[in-house]
């Protein structure tokens, strides 16, 4: 929500797993999917076909997401789908990107983190954050 | 008003039960929202749940945050503009999957306006003392790059739907009237 300056010109579908966001920030066009963690894997799998069948049904272009396990099962079904994919790691992790962000690299086609110096050559990239 | 919130994925009972303890010494009202944590606070207000609609008026009028070191939270916090408590939780204590939430107090335990509480000493003698909020945010540089860099990414002159989305199959999409 908080990238909604750079991607308001375009045809944008919002995905969240809060109930509300969209109302707090005025926004129409949004899915709600069930969260989930690594924590539970029947949660995990109801996720994932959530994630499937929406990301089948919308054929998004470009896919971003700052994860985590919703984001990233998402990110991983556009990618295959042709689409293609921004990962921003969440400003959570300072000392290394998430463990989420760690699997997003290989099915991202813009793979970012938003602490410098976590930076490396091969990505992830830098080029700001939200703090 | 001081607002305590621990996120609502994973209980922090540990953080409710500290500021319920040094309530009744504290000047002001305390609301808690306390997600899936099952202590029941016996010296403050407190709710299981508040929606973001409402948590964002709240949050307007506090003059004090006590929260987990979620990142959500902090970006409220600043956006806000309202000093934060930051009492991170602690894997080896079961209270997350890992001890990210150490690195991001580390990270930002020098910026104003971000208050790091370490033990339940230090939450208790941080809410005794008058805290400062952060300043305004002096540059947004950081994030103006971030979404250069993604605009130019995605490319194109942008194109917005003007009728009304139809997206079939996404019962939950909200209809733009």
């Amino acid at each position: 929500m908080l990238l909604r300056s750079a991607i308001d010109k375009y045809d944008v579908l919002y995905g969240t797993t809060t109930l509300g966001l969209a109302e707090r920030d005025g926004l129409s066009d949004v899915v709600y999917l069930p969260d989930c963690n690594r924590s539970s894997i029947t949660q995990a799998a109801r996720c994932l076909a959530e994630c499937w069948r929406l990301v089948r049904r919308t054929k998004p272009e470009v896919m971003i997401t700052t994860g985590a396990l919703p984001g990233l099962f998402c990110l991983v079904i556009a990618r295959f789908s042709g689409a293609r994919t921004i990962w921003i790691d969440s400003l959570a992790n300072f000392e290394k990107p998430s463990m989420s962000g760690q699997f997003a690299r290989y099915f991202s086609t813009l793979w970012l983190t938003q602490w410098e110096n976590l930076a490396r050559p091969k990505g992830p990239h830098y080029y700001g954050g939200l703090f | 008003m001081i607002l305590v919130t621990v996120g609502t994925q994973l209980p922090f009972d540990r953080l409710i039960e500290i500021v319920d303890g040094a309530a009744p010494s504290v000047a002001q009202p305390v609301l808690a929202q306390t997600g899936c944590g099952q202590y029941v606070p016996r010296n403050i207000e407190w709710r299981q749940m508040i929606d973001p609609v409402e948590f964002a008026e709240i949050l307007s009028r506090v003059s004090l945050i006590v929260a987990h070191a979620g990142i959500g939270t902090l970006l409220m916090a600043q956006k806000h503009q309202k000093p934060i408590i930051v009492f991170p939780r602690r894997a080896s204590l079961g209270e997350h999957r890992n001890e990210h939430q150490l690195a991001t107090v580390k990270a930002l335990e020098t910026r104003s306006g971000i208050y790091v509480a370490w033990t339940a000493e230090d939450v208790v003698g941080l809410l005794g003392q008058s805290l400062a909020p952060p300043p305004p945010l002096g540059s947004d540089f950081g994030k103006v790059q971030l979404l250069d860099k993604i605009s130019s990414f995605i490319g194109g002159v942008g194109h917005k739907r003007d009728a009304a989305p139809r997206r079939p199959g996404l019962a939950r999409t909200s209809e733009r009237s």
